[in-house]
């Protein structure tokens, strides 16, 4: 049970494949336009319930509740082994070998 | 409200929210055909240079560090022709509040939705302008709203958007995540509707006007540096904004011999609204994708006119490659020890290869840098990049092809801005004016206008005209 107050992200369809706007290229016209945003849940509810939450600004918005007290996992991702080289290059050019001025 | 809230519905009372939303009446500017009075528009709906410095310096942006790339240059000069090579200067944006010099725009935006008695502000961006404004509501006590195009259809998003809501939350604001697709447009309006809430659009008179005291700033600190104007100065061109305020300061300066040249990474046969492509690019501004259709229509933005115009200030359009970009990023820190975001870096690539052609007496300045960050940095977009199936490696970054690999350059001396030819992008302007009016025949005036609007001349306009087969009454 996830109680009334607490904050969450709720995700709705915008468009459906069909109700697409007519420019958009086939693929993404294959798919709906959807949509995520976080509140504070007005009642209790469970994962994959139809929601209302209050945003940050106060709106109400209706959705399925999908997550709790949403985190950024986004990070300084995977080494890249390349990205070392460069440094080491750069410096040997400038301040290294015998063509150094 | 039993509004039609279809997406036809919305969209045919486009021009009534939008009214409501920027407090502009832009009927007042408009001619018979396609002109339309620029500068009345930028005078009477901007603000002046003075009541800008004072806006947004009461908010802590502008008057950013001008700094000289010593080891840069040195470094441009190993492979420049004898004499040649000039010294490159960057415009420290990234030490705006928000972090990058989206902040003047917003400054101005946020500082005209409070005046005119708006309870809050919308944006839709996935750039460093969302952060911006959100900056600025916080400052004003105004509420947000961020709309960004965040994720394909599997739910993956670019790390680098993700920073950006990120950044916009910690402002206080509220974040709407869409995945791709042009009818972010429609949920913005849907939004300017439910709460009445100003449009803090990229491209109105006073979010470019804003971007008019870093041109001016920069013609002052290099007078004050090197006792003279630049000879060039980079922008970074994507919507046209960046390029035309920062044209328009250094004109307000005196700064009038200076190139302004704009810079685009180049994404050429990506789809920028394809569910599909949009992770395989790792760049999400900056880029061919917005800067060339920008600039051959300005008024397809979210306001009736834009006043992001670039074609009317651009004296030269260059693309460079996601590689170099990524490289030169790198490159910054490692020998300037300067660690910003590589979106803004995109001129400081093409500036490295332009200053080879440029004397070695002559100064070239980069005039914007953006912050770095989690998601919001190269080996997370890179590392995002390999994950999506996008091949890595060393090579010549001429054989870069967006969506399938990034070559980094196996040696800086592979550089290369690579031209692109304004005429074509002219012409390409004059039949997408006449396209989208459709017309038939145009007045003497619209090609007056069509001449200042491309930077061109009544001739060239002419000769264009004349093999469309459009008649001149």
């Amino acid at each position: 049970m996830i109680k009334k107050g607490e904050w969450v992200l709720i995700h709705n369809i915008v468009l459906k494949p069909e109700e697409r706007a007519p420019q958009v290229p086939e693929d993404t016209k294959k798919v709906p336009l959807e949509m995520w945003v976080k509140g504070f849940l007005l009642e209790d509810a469970q994962i994959g319930d139809e929601v209302v939450v209050q945003t940050m600004t106060g709106r109400r918005v209706k959705g399925e509740l999908v997550e709790v007290n949403p985190a950024f996992n986004h990070s300084f991702g995977e080494c890249v082994p390349e990205l070392l080289q460069i440094g080491l290059q750069l410096r040997e050019i400038l301040f290294g070998g015998e063509d150094h001025e | 409200m039993n509004n039609n809230m279809s997406y036809e519905g919305v969209m045919a009372r486009r021009n009534e929210i939008m009214k409501k939303a920027v407090g502009i009446d832009y009927d007042r500017f408009e001619f018979e055909g396609i002109a339309f009075d620029y500068e009345t528009m930028m005078r009477e709906t901007g603000y002046t240079l003075e009541e800008m410095q004072q806006i947004q310096g009461s908010t802590g942006v502008g008057n950013t560090p001008i700094l000289e790339l010593k080891n840069l240059t040195t470094l441009t000069r190993k492979f420049s022709p004898k004499g040649k090579g000039a010294r490159i200067f960057i415009k420290d944006e990234a030490a705006n509040p928000s972090g990058s010099f989206k902040a003047r725009r917003a400054a101005n935006a946020v500082y005209h939705a409070k005046k005119l008695g708006y309870e809050g502000v919308i944006a839709a961006t996935s750039g460093n302008y969302g952060a911006a404004v959100a900056s600025q509501a916080a400052i004003h006590g105004l509420k947000c709203i961020i709309v960004q195009e965040c994720y394909d259809s599997k739910g993956l998003g670019q790390p680098e958007i993700i920073e950006k809501a990120r950044k916009c939350e910690a402002y206080g604001a509220e974040v709407v995540q869409l995945t791709v697709g042009p009818e972010l447009f429609y949920t913005f309006l849907k939004l300017l509707e439910e709460t009445g809430y100003f449009n803090a659009s990229l491209y109105t008179p006073f979010g470019i006007a804003g971007v008019e005291t870093l041109g001016y700033e920069l013609a002052i600190q290099m007078r004050e540096r090197v006792g003279k104007d630049p000879d060039v100065v980079v922008c970074t061109n994507a919507g046209g904004g960046n390029l035309t305020g920062t044209a328009r300061g250094l004109r307000k300066a005196g700064a009038e011999n200076t190139i302004v040249v704009g810079a685009s990474v180049n994404l050429k046969g990506l789809h920028m609204a394809s569910d599909t492509q949009f992770n395989k690019k790792s760049f999400t501004t900056g880029h061919t994708g917005f800067g060339i259709p920008f600039a051959t229509w300005p008024d397809r933005s979210d306001v009736p006119r834009s006043a992001a115009r670039s074609l009317r200030y651009m004296d030269r359009y260059v693309t460079v490659r996601q590689g170099e970009v990524f490289y030169m990023t790198e490159a910054l820190a490692q020998l300037e020890g300067i660690e910003r975001g590589p979106a803004g870096n995109t001129s400081l690539a093409a500036a490295f290869s332009l200053a080879q052609e440029m004397d070695k007496d002559q100064i070239i300045v980069v005039q914007e840098t953006e912050y770095t960050g989690a998601g919001k940095h190269i080996q997370p977009q890179l590392s995002f990049a390999r994950q999506n199936g996008i091949e890595i490696r060393f090579g010549d970054p001429k054989d870069e092809v967006p969506g399938q690999n990034i070559i980094l350059p196996e040696s800086p001396k592979l550089i290369k801005a690579v031209d692109l030819d304004l005429e074509k992008i002219r012409k390409s302007y004059i039949k997408n004016a006449i396209e989208y009016n459709e017309l038939e025949s145009i007045s003497s005036s619209d090609l007056e206008f069509l001449a200042e609007d491309t930077n061109s001349s009544l001739d060239f306009v002419k000769k264009v005209i004349e093999e469309l087969g459009v008649d001149i009454v």
